[in-house]
Formats: structure tokens, sequence, C-alpha cells
């Protein structure tokens, strides 16, 4: 019995030692610290800055700020997948979304979400996609009043504020729709399948179910230069399909030249597709639009360096101050000659 | 079917390996006959004419003497090498360019919200190399000035507190070995086999070493709340502010605050100077570019908590917080894209890991899961940590579909595709930890599929 006590004495100290405290390590935040990153807006609307916005301003802003990746309508899908559509008005009676159950439809954001206070959260911290927190407290409403009224959750001349965003969840199409009976969330939750460990003749025979379609074996590129050239196994030469083959190529067959590497290396690649018009356009395009103009060089350049709109839409590009004059060369060149990949 | 057992050690050494199992044995047996010798005779006349065809086999067509490669020396055994610190930092020799990260056509419009695999198929141990960890961002990656980052605690807490890289630095500190795998790690193969290569289908999954500082000792400088502060929000620095709510139980056994991955510092796409480190649970909760984590009563239904990572069942309901990654294991190498170079003796060997411990046993089979053997587990086993397996096979040239299959230590065996799909459907997107299928064809190719 007196060895135990004795022993526990001893943890003690050296636990209160361990713990003094960590002298000199950290400081209090301020409040104006915590207030400045403490962001978040939770299900029952903690942390939700007071303020107001219209459906109105909220389609201006939308059409100048979101549409270029996500449709005029919230509906586009070539960049992101489409925040509005597929769900109805009978959802909304019920809070939980019928595509969901069928199957086949495309999962939209406002179909798969449950809370409103979700959506207010991240326009407000990840919106938009090349300037995140840039809009004010009343744009992110406004913007969330357009979207609600593209999926018929308030109507046309609503205006969301803090004071009546709780009555919106009441209306969110999938409020209903989300579960947390399962097994995932703690370390000891029972799992759902109930797999044996059997060792012999656990079954008759295996039969295939699925195999990979022979049009996609070279989906993924040369997968003989994705392996080691000794060794037990090679990788087996799947050329790539003509169709599919730009993305694949890009990444996989060649080092990027150095124009393609600063392009990266930027973020230039986040808004300009190399064949694709993502928010800006893409660069083949831009290719084409200058080939052959004779201040193509000094043109381009200055638009990089300085930023600009009005040549592809509305969407400002932003000045590009970090890059070195013969990094822009590079570009510019690179442009002129085709933008070749 | 093919499934041969045999001792561990045994080798079929170049250029004999053409021989069949089958005849080695009856060598062994009846001794090397007359009618042996004719029949080996022949062998060799075919694996002649085989060897000059495939180009795999001209290092194996030694002239009469011996091996060029030792007969001749070559230029690194006649020459003086290069000096110390020509490469300060180091890179894989030019002859391993093939292995490297890359992304799978399709999946994303935009390199700032994709995804890029890791090259699994070519990779040994436990540890994932830094400069092959997989990559997952929501809005791209920022290499952040670490003198200017700072973490913040506050919520329910006595004192919000604010750490630089300098007290994090001088905070008593842990080093541990963990797997981190992405909640959506073969989403592609949900509905049927859809990609080609152990990179696609698994290779958003990692093992390292991280060093840093258990969130406990924060959580207790700051003072939090552990009656009401049941759960935890962590946030990133970068332009998406990422966010994910974790449960406080996890987080007071074994969460870190990690600087540290595989001896130095976390690698920029990895979370440079900070991220948590949340073992056992999907990746998208082990926030990088850690700016802030905020002590709550209530989880937070973040972005990626309701429209992402939200497991969709067959009743059309959600699961949300699905957040354990359960036991999973797959066969690395021999796997899909590749080809066995000739008949003979392999080590196949996987990956097996598991949220919620330890692994206990792995089995591998041969005939797509009609017959199972227990594979050598490497050393060490750690707790939600990858572990390698090893088992001996002699290919004989007939078709095969190799499959692994981990037990953890609570007993869970690792479901089959029609065990997952009975009760999550095909359409759950997140947490498909399926047998994966491999089929050996009789030219050697591996191919990936569903069985």
């Amino acid at each position: 019995m007196r060895l135990p006590i004795v022993f526990g004495c001893f943890a003690a100290a050296v636990t209160l030692t361990a713990q003094a405290d960590y002298a000199g390590v950290g400081r209090d935040a301020t409040p104006a610290e915590v207030a400045a990153w403490d962001i978040d807006v939770r299900p029952d609307f903690l942390g939700l800055p007071p303020g107001s916005g219209s459906v109105e301003d909220g389609e201006e802003l939308w059409i100048e700020k979101c549409s270029s990746c996500h449709g005029d309508f919230g509906d586009a899908n070539h960049v992101f997948p489409p925040l509005i559509g597929n769900t109805t008005t009978e959802d909304i009676e019920t809070g939980h979304v019928a595509s969901l159950k069928k199957g086949g439809a495309v999962r939209t954001t406002i179909a798969k979400v449950s809370t409103v206070s979700t959506l207010w959260d991240f326009i407000n911290r990840a919106m938009p996609w090349n300037a995140p927190k840039s809009l004010s407290t009343d744009q992110v409403y406004a913007i969330l009043a357009y979207l609600l009224n593209l999926a018929e959750i308030v109507p046309n001349d609503y205006v969301l504020s803090n004071e009546n965003i709780a009555e919106v969840q009441q209306r969110m199409p999938n409020r209903n729709g989300m579960t947390r009976d399962h097994g995932m969330w703690t370390i000891d939750g029972k799992p759902d399948t109930h797999n044996t460990a059997c060792m012999k003749n656990c079954k008759k025979e295996a039969t295939i179910l699925s195999s990979l379609p022979d049009y996609a074996r070279g989906a993924n590129g040369d997968l003989s230069k994705q392996n080691r050239e000794y060794g037990p196994v090679r990788g087996v030469p799947t050329p790539e399909p003509g169709a599919a083959a730009p993305a694949a190529a890009a990444t996989d067959d060649k080092t990027p030249g150095p124009p393609t590497a600063i392009l990266a290396a930027n973020g230039c690649t986040g808004c300009h597709g190399m064949d694709q018009k993502v928010v800006g356009p893409a660069f083949s395009h831009v290719a084409e639009k200058y080939h052959g103009q004779a201040d193509i060089v000094s043109r381009l350049s200055g638009r990089i360096r300085n930023g600009g709109s009005g040549s592809w839409g509305s969407i400002p590009m932003p000045p590009q101050p970090q890059l070195t004059d013969a990094e822009i060369q590079t570009i510019v060149e690179w442009l002129a000659a085709g933008a070749k990949h | 079917m093919t499934s041969k057992k045999i001792r561990p050690g045994r080798l079929l050494k170049a250029p004999e390996s053409f021989l069949d199992p089958q005849f080695i044995a009856e060598v062994k047996q009846h001794g090397f006959d007359e009618t042996r010798r004719a029949f080996l005779r022949k062998s060799f006349l075919a694996a002649s004419a085989a060897l000059t065809a495939a180009p795999l086999g001209e290092a194996l067509a030694a002239p009469a003497q011996g091996d060029p490669d030792i007969l001749n020396l070559p230029p690194w055994t006649t020459t003086l090498g290069k000096p110390v610190a020509s490469r300060p930092y180091g890179s894989p020799a030019k002859y391993e360019m093939n292995l490297v990260r890359r992304e799978s056509p399709g999946l994303a419009s935009v390199s700032q919200a994709s995804v890029a695999f890791t090259p699994l198929q070519g990779m040994f141990g436990i540890i994932t190399a830094s400069g092959l960890h997989y990559e997952r961002h929501h809005q791209g990656w920022e290499e952040i000035d670490p003198s200017r980052h700072r973490l913040m605690i506050n919520g329910l807490v006595k004192r919000p507190r604010v750490y630089t890289m300098d007290d994090l630095m001088r905070l008593p500190s842990v080093s541990r070995i963990h797997f981190l795998e992405c909640g959506a790690n073969s989403a592609m193969e949900w509905g049927n086999v859809a990609v080609p290569t152990v990179q696609y289908t698994h290779g958003m999954l990692s093992g390292s070493e991280f060093t840093g500082v258990l969130l406990s000792t924060l959580l207790e400088d700051a003072g939090f709340d552990r009656k009401r502060g049941q759960y935890l929000l962590a946030e990133g620095a970068d332009g998406s502010s990422m966010t994910r709510t974790l449960p406080m139980e996890r987080v007071l056994d074994d969460c870190l605050v990690a600087y540290g991955m595989n001896g130095e510092m976390l690698r920029p796409e990895n979370g440079y100077p900070l991220r948590l480190v949340a073992p056992g649970i999907q990746g998208v909760s082990w926030v990088k570019w850690l700016r802030r984590l905020e002590v709550g009563d209530k989880p937070w239904n973040a972005k990626d908590e309701t429209s992402q990572y939200a497991d969709l069942m067959p009743d059309g309901m959600q699961r949300q917080y699905a957040t354990i990654q359960e036991a999973k294991s797959v066969i690395t190498s021999p796997s899909g894209g590749q080809k066995l170079i000739d008949k003979g003796f392999y080590n196949v060997t996987g990956l097996a890991w598991t949220g919620r411990g330890k692994v206990k046993r792995v089995d591998v089979s041969f005939d797509g899961g009609i017959n199972w053997h227990a594979a050598r587990l490497e050393q060490p086993v750690l707790p939600k940590a990858l572990t390698r397996f090893n088992i001996d096979w002699v290919w004989n040239g007939a078709p095969a579909i190799l499959q692994s299959r981990v037990i953890d230590d609570t007993g869970f065996v690792q479901p089959t595709y029609t065990q997952l799909r009975e009760v999550r459907g095909t359409r759950s997107v997140y947490h498909n930890n399926a047998i994966q299928s491999w089929k050996v064809a009789e030219s050697g190719e591996v191919s990936n599929v569903q069985v």
C-alpha cells in the first residue's frame, strides 16, 4: 500500500514542475486581435455581424464578382460544380431535397448544404476566388440574398439581414438532410460493414464486376513514364487518347519550361487556363487575339504589370508587381510565339 | 488460382526464371534425369527466342563470358566523383524522375482547387518522402513568412492567447509517425473502376513523422473550459481560411500543432510553417497554415462539413461529421498499370492503416478472394500510422487477381465492394475503404478491376 502512495506523490511533483508555466512563451490576445480573426459564423448565428443586403444589390455584385466562375444564375459548372438547381418548392417544405434520394441529378451546393450560416460564413471568408475577404458585410448579405432568391427560397424584393436570417434557415431545402447516426465521429464508434476474416474457400469464384475501359487506359498519361525503368515491374506504355490529351500532356510528359513555371508560381493559372477560359481568358486565346500585332510586347507587358479590364470582359485582372521585367518578357514572348505548351 | 506458398528467401535467379516452379519441384522429386534434361534444353531455346524478341530481357541475355556491366567497368567506377555539397539540399537521382506527384485529368478545372497524388506504386516503407506528400488545396498554396505567422486560441478559454513561431518552438515537443489520408481517397472508384493506377486510386495518402506541440498543452495554457468546450474549430491562414470542427475527445488524446515533418520544417504545400495533425482523422481536418483554434460548445457546420465531406447514403441522407478513417489496405506493387517483367518470384508489397488504432494483420489473396494468406508486417507497427506488409509469390504465368485485406486491433475487417455498397450505395464520394483488386493477365500486365 505504501509504495504506490510515495510513487504517486513523486509523479505529482514532476507533473507540477512540467506544467509550472511556460514563462515568457505566448501572450494574451487583445480584443481587437480576436475580432480581426474570429470571423466564423455558427448555425446558431453566433459570430454573425449585423448588416443587410437586398436581392437586387446582390444581383449586381454577382454579375461583377461571381458570375465568371459560377454563371449568371449560379448554375455554371465550367470551373466549379453548380451552386443552384435541383431543389423544389416541395423540398423547401420538407427540408429534405428529393433529388438526393433519386440519384443521377447534379448535386448542387444548395441541394446539399443544410445551414444558411455555412453559406454566409464561406462567402465572407473565402470569396471571391481571387480576392478572398474583400467583400463588406452588407455585400455578403446581398450576394447571399441573390443566391437564395435564385433557389426560390426568398422573394425578389427580399432584404436579408441578421434580423431575419433565422427565418430563412427554416426554408433551407436540405435543412433536415443530415444525419450523425453513424460510427465515424468517435474512435470507438460502431462500424457499418461486417466482413469476416475467412481464409479458405471463402467463395466459389471471383467474378470481375468492373474493369478499366480501354478508352481510359491512357487518360492519366503514359504509365510507362510513371514507374521506374528497372525493378520487378515496368509501367505499361499507354499512349494518351487524342481528345483527352492536353491536360495529361501538360502535367505528365514535360517538365514545364520557364514561361509555364512562371505562370504557375505566380498564381496566373488560378484565373487563366492554357486552352480554357476560367476567370480570365485562356493563354491560347490571348495569343490568338494579339497574333502578328506589332506592339504585342509593349501592350501585353503593360497589361500584366498594371492589370486592367475591358478587353476580355469586366472582371479586372489585378496588377502583378511581384514579377520581374525578365519574367514578364518571358511570358509575353511566349504569348507572342503562340502560347505553346 | 495461382497462389503458391513458398518459403521466404527462395529466389529464382535470372536467366533461369522462365522455369516453371512445377518443373523445379519435379526435378527435386525425380532428380535431373534425361526426360527433364531434354525439357530444359527446349526451354532454353524458347527462352533465348523470347529474350531476343522482348527488349525487357536484353539485360538477361548475357554473352558467353559474362555480363558486360560486370566485365567492362562503368564510368562511375573509373572516374572521380563529385564533391560534397555540390547539391546543398540534395535531390533524387536523375533516374527517379518518373515518380512524382501528378494530377488526375478531369478532376478539377483549376489547379488551385485540385489534388496531386502520391506515387505509391514505387515507394517503400511507411514514410512518404516530403517532396512526394500528396497535395490537396482549396484555394491554392502560399509560402508564409514564418516570422509573421501567428497562432491564436480563443472561444471558451480563460485567456485568449497568441503564439509566434518563436513561442511554439520553445514549448515541449513530441514527434509522432502517423498516416494522413484524404476523406475522398478512392472517391472515383465508388461506382466502378475509373482510374488505372494506385497513384490515382489511393494516392491521397501519405505517412510522415510530425514534430510539434500537443494541442492539450496549448489548450491548458489558455485555460480552456473542459466542461462546455466539447468542440474545437481549426482555421487556416490561406485565402479560403479553411475551417473544420474536431471532437475535443480526439483533440486531447493525440492531436498536435506541428511545424516539423520528417526531420525538417513542413513543406509549403503541406502547411508551412504550422499545421494541425489529427491522427486517424480524415485529411481535410488537418488544417494547413493553421492560424486559429476556437473552443466551442457546438459544431460549426463549415463548408467542408455540409456541402462537401458529407457522405451521401442511398436514402438521400448525408452522413455529417464522418471523421474517422476506417481500416484500409492496398497492394502497391505489383499494381495497376504495371507489368511483371517475367514469371517467377515476387515480393508482393503494400500498405495498411486504420484510424482506430493499430493494424493487427493483413491477408493477401492471389485468386480474387477465394483463399487468403497472412502477410508479413514490417516493423514498426504504430498506432494510426501506415504499416508495410509483404508476402512471397511465385507467378507461374497464369491470370491472377491480387487483393489485400486488413484487420485492425478492434477486430474490424476491411470490407469488400459488395459489402460497402450494400450499406452505403455508390454515391458517398467519401470514405471508400473497400478491398482493392489488381488483375494480372497472362502477359504480366496488371490492371484495376473490382470483384
